[in-house]
């Protein structure tokens, strides 16, 4: 899979058709996802509104390939991602995403530094770990060990570590969900700045509405179906957003 | 069912694979304890019941030739209980079908009433007839070896006749449990057996008509043996007496005694270590199995468990693994151990067998098992409970990774990340770093010290029949003869050199201390046998000296140039002193050599050979073989090369196969550990690892991670384990001495590294497994979940 670094706004990055994903528990069978038809552009900023169970979470982790779906098709770029197999979507996370998780995970043995290093160390043409920490503003703090950092401080490591790889998209699951709203502004701050600087699409996952309103455009998922969509027209920016 | 037993059962369920090995380790501790000690216990009680039974006399005395009536006076000495005067003969055998010759002991029967002493145990037919002289009762091992069963004949060459005798029955008897030849260093039944035959008619033979030859004595409870002694020698000295000794210097006796030393030596040795091992492992195990339990514990002290109750549950874990560690162990400890007493017995020819069911064995086996295990359950059961519920229900928090780490890994800038997390990762746990080295060092020690006694057995067989005794054959004379017999057999068809030598049976003193051994006499120049050092140096015959060797030499507490006394047993039973002129090593017997023209010169009966060593053409041994069979001189021939095949497989059959089953359960324990250690280190990192896989790590770069750690705990053991190991061999070899037999202690290289090969092998197996459960980690799921 080999995708162009320089896409032009416009250029059609992920695309599904009548994506459907069942879970089976035993006899019980849920469906998380009931045929999704969706679109992102690359460079675009999309919040996906939905509260929980609502299949948002779902719908991302198959896109950034970490989950298979059980029928209908995700493209990325002109990749068709259902048919990968294991192998492919590890390459696929590895050279084209970036994930930014509610928890962190950042590995607690490593330094800020050393964690985006973890990854600079395994794909092409990355960023300086320096570099991908002053995009975020941690320059001051590179060499502490998470348990050394705030929470704020921490996710933006993470965000750091997902971009210091230059990825075509940005998937952030409840990036500021465990944080309070002044030091989520921080963490949005970072992602935007990222979105307008890498050029990275970036999807984030919310149940938080305030945040939508710094999106180029918001979705909204129920019951495992995309309810509504809009695009924002002038957008806010995050330290005007608060809850 | 109450809830919480419940989750206990579904618990062992779902880490059947931990448990399992868990277990295994424990079996393996407790199986090797039962082994060992039972078997040991069993054929100690075997051989005393059998003893008992059979009435084995305790002292016994060759002589020339003693008229009848002495055999009162002996049984009116002090102490005495029982007294049976016999004829003991060596004689060749010639058999059909069977081109070596054979030889055998003769045994006289009583012709009037039964044997009060050394009672034979027919197996099947009858005794002979008393005064027949064609009807032999021959020993069972001997019987079997030749297919022999009441009414086969074969010949013996009695006293330079050859005759023809018919078995009637096959026999054991507790004086020849361990059926010698001469020379020989294993029992070897087709060439060696043992024949009772009617004492009239042995008289007849040797022209020994009322008196005996050989006497069996058998002392009241409490009597002093050396008195006895001392009393019977003065008694038999003016017939030739050689001097009478006890159930110590009894061939059979002695041989089986030093077996059974040795067995329980390595029973005293090895089990216990491998039983710590494993309840140390164990305790290791659990505690961290326990741990990783710490979000469940929060819980169910949320729900309103009390910590005791929470405690009792872990503990009831524990015992359940420990429980089923015990009877897998217990099990496996009782089919082995039935199957190798069986085996032994089976060498020894017991004619039953006791099975020592020592309940105490099982109690310790079970009460180490259990207390290690409890004390793993509890110290983290109590760790965990002691927590506020809503922080234990949490993981533990992002450990703190100090400065003082960084500092130490101030190169870390150029490593790779991955080793840098490997590094700090062990470096933040020392403790439980150590402790994954510590059991895999014991893992690996545990190999190594059952694993050396294969090659130090090999160096021990190499140094005696490869560097000292290299002749294809020693022929023995019936009794000194002069020495115009070597010329004789220089002759003999096949016999491309020969080498003559005396021997003389003899007390050497020094001090208080004083061992009955013979002397060798040997030719300066000598090139069949040798005399090597420890340090593998042909040592040069002094021209008038001893040349004792080390074993001998520890036991009299002399050093070269000491003087000893040392009394003959044959001839005129002179006492002279001697200088010890040097020391040399041999792994067999208690060994000791002279220049055999000085030998003589003590002696004083000219130049005298008791046999030949020879060099033989392999082509012509046929010849040479029934050349002998009728050289009416020649009282036995040992079959060096023959010896020698014989002791490996007698020593594949005993010792070699209980080191193999302590080397199989060293292997379990190596598996159990490592695998253990890979599966928790897993758990403990799984998040972390999966989280790796999510940022596009591949599979193989995350096992790299975790394998990478094992590795380094893995490597880090190796030197530890051989050092322990070595440990456990120099003790094993202390153990293994007897004086009779010693076990060099030759660790050789292949020994660790079969150890290591073992331990890593291990380590692989596990890495694999855990590498299919890295593939399965949880991506998803892991997003979920906080730090």
């Amino acid at each position: 899979m080999d995708v162009g670094q320089d896409q032009s706004p416009g250029t059609v990055i992920f695309r599904t058709e009548k994506l459907r994903k069942v879970y089976r528990t035993g006899e019980v069978e849920v469906e998380a996802l009931r045929g999704i038809d969706f679109s992102a552009h690359a460079g675009q900023f999309i919040v996906i509104l939905g509260p929980s169970g609502s299949g948002k979470s779902t719908f991302l982790n198959i896109l950034g390939g970490l989950d298979i779906a059980t029928s209908g098709s995700v493209w990325f770029a002109d990749e068709d991602l259902t048919r990968a197999n294991e192998g492919a979507l590890t390459r696929y996370r590895r050279d084209h995403v970036g994930f930014v998780f509610q928890f962190y995970n950042l590995v607690p043995s490593l330094t800020a530094r050393e964690n985006v290093k973890l990854v600079t160390e395994i794909v092409r043409k990355p960023m300086r770990p320096e570099e991908a920490l002053a995009l975020v503003g941690l320059t001051d703090r590179m060499d502490h060990f998470p348990a050394e950092l705030s929470g704020g401080e921490q996710q933006r490591v993470a965000i750091a570590r997902a971009i210091a790889k230059r990825p075509q998209v940005l998937l952030c699951d409840e990036p500021t969900g465990a944080l309070d709203s002044a030091t989520g502004a921080h963490v949005l701050e970072a992602l935007t700045q990222v979105n307008r600087e890498v050029g990275a699409t970036t999807l984030v996952i919310t149940h938080n509405i305030a945040i939508s309103d710094i999106a180029h455009r918001v979705v909204n998922f129920g019951n495992g179906r995309i309810t509504s969509e809009h695009i924002n027209k002038s957008r806010k920016a995050p330290a005007e957003v608060s809850w | 069912m109450r809830a919480l037993h419940l989750k206990l059962l579904r618990d062992l369920v779902r880490l059947w694979a931990q448990a399992l090995a868990i277990a295994l380790v424990i079996a393996a501790g407790v199986a090797t304890l039962i082994v060992g000690v039972g078997t040991y216990d069993s054929l100690s009680r075997t051989r005393a019941q059998y003893y008992e039974a059979n009435a084995f006399a305790d002292v016994f005395a060759n002589v020339t030739r003693a008229p009848e009536a002495l055999a009162a006076k002996i049984a009116a000495i002090d102490g005495v209980a029982a007294v049976e005067p016999r004829i003991t003969k060596f004689a060749l055998l010639d058999i059909d079908g069977m081109a070596q010759p054979a030889s055998a002991m003769l045994v006289s029967l009583p012709d009037i009433g039964a044997q009060l002493l050394n009672k034979v145990y027919l197996r099947m037919g009858r005794l002979p007839t008393p005064g027949s002289d064609s009807e032999v009762v021959v020993s069972e091992a001997f019987a079997t070896a030749h297919h022999f069963m009441p009414g086969s004949a074969f010949r013996v060459l009695m006293n330079g006749k050859q005759r023809t005798v018919r078995v009637t029955g096959v026999a054991l008897s507790p004086e020849f449990i361990y059926a010698l030849g001469p020379g020989d260093l294993m029992p070897n039944p087709e060439r060696f057996g043992i024949i009772w035959m009617s004492k009239s008619a042995m008289a007849a033979a040797y022209d020994l008509g009322g008196a005996f030859s050989n006497v069996a004595v058998r002392l009241v409870r409490g009597a002093s043996e050396t008195d006895v002694v001392s009393r019977i020698d003065a008694i038999l000295a003016p017939y030739g007496g050689q001097g009478a000794y006890g159930r110590k210097d009894q061939l059979s006796h002695a041989f089986l005694d030093g077996e059974l030393l040795q067995l329980g030596a390595i029973s005293e040795i090895l089990p216990p270590i491998f039983l710590l091992v494993a309840a140390f492992l164990v305790n290791m195990t659990l505690s961290r199995l326990i741990a990783l339990e710490r979000e469940q514990i929060g819980l169910l002290k949320a729900l309103g468990y009390s910590s005791l109750a929470i405690a009792l549950h872990y503990i009831e874990f524990a015992c359940l693994i420990a429980l089923m560690g015990v009877a897998i162990g217990i099990g496996l400890g009782l089919y082995f151990g039935a199957e190798i007493t069986q085996l032994y017995a089976r060498s020894y020819s017991f004619p039953f067998l006791v099975f020592s069911r020592n309940p105490a064995v099982y109690a310790i086996a079970g009460t180490v098992t259990f207390a290690a295990a409890l004390l793993g359950a509890i110290r983290a059961a109590l760790k965990a409970a002691a927590l506020p519920p809503a922080i234990a229900m949490l993981p533990p928090s992002p450990p703190q990774y100090g400065r003082g780490l960084g500092g130490l890994l101030g190169f870390s800038a150029r490593l790779n990340q991955s080793v840098v997390m490997t590094s700090r990762h062990l470096l933040h746990w020392p403790w439980r770093t150590l402790g994954g080295v510590l059991g895999v060092a014991m893992a690996v020690a545990v190999l190594t010290g059952s694993l050396w006694t294969f090659g130090a057995t090999e160096y021990m067989m190499d140094y005696t029949f490869g560097q000292s005794n290299r002749q294809d054959a020693s022929i023995a004379f019936t009794g000194p003869k002069r020495i115009a017999a070597l010329y004789a057999a220089e002759h003999l068809p096949g016999v491309l050199r020969a080498e003559p030598f005396r021997m003389v049976s003899v007390v050497v003193r020094r001090g208080s201390v004083e061992r009955r051994t013979s002397i060798t006499g040997r030719l300066p120049a000598a090139d069949l046998t040798h005399v090597v050092d420890a340090r593998n140096k042909l040592v040069d015959m002094p021209p008038s000296g001893l040349v004792i060797s080390s074993a001998l030499a520890k036991i009299l507490k002399v050093q070269a140039g000491d003087n000893v006394t040392v009394t003959l047993l044959e001839g005129d039973r002179r006492s002279f002193e001697v200088r010890v002129a040097s020391i040399i090593e041999s792994y067999i017997g208690l060994s000791a050599y002279m220049d055999i023209d000085a030998l003589n010169r003590v002696l004083g009966e000219g130049a005298m050979i008791s046999g030949v060593n020879v060099a033989i053409d392999d082509t012509a041994q046929g010849q040479l073989f029934s050349a002998l069979k009728e050289t009416p001189s020649a009282a036995f021939i040992i079959l060096t090369k023959v010896s020698l095949k014989r002791f490996r497989e007698t020593l594949a059959q005993n010792v070699n196969v209980m080191v193999t089953i302590y080397v199989l359960f060293a292997g379990i324990i190596a598996f159990g550990v490592i695998y253990n250690f890979a599966r928790i280190s897993l758990s403990e990192q799984g998040r972390e690892l999966a989280s790796l896989r999510v940022l596009g790590f591949t599979p193989a770069e995350v096992s790299a991670l975790l394998l990478g750690e094992i590795g380094v705990v893995v490597l880090a053991a190796q030197p530890i384990g051989w050092l322990v190991g070595f440990g456990l061999a120099v003790a094993a070899a202390n153990a293994f001495s007897t004086e009779i037999y010693r076990v060099p202690l030759v660790v050789e290289p292949s020994v660790y590294a079969w150890s290591s090969l073992v331990s890593i092998g291990a380590a692989v197996l596990s890495g694999l497994i855990v590498r299919r459960r890295v593939r399965r980690l949880d991506m998803v799921a892991v997003l979920k979940t906080r730090e």
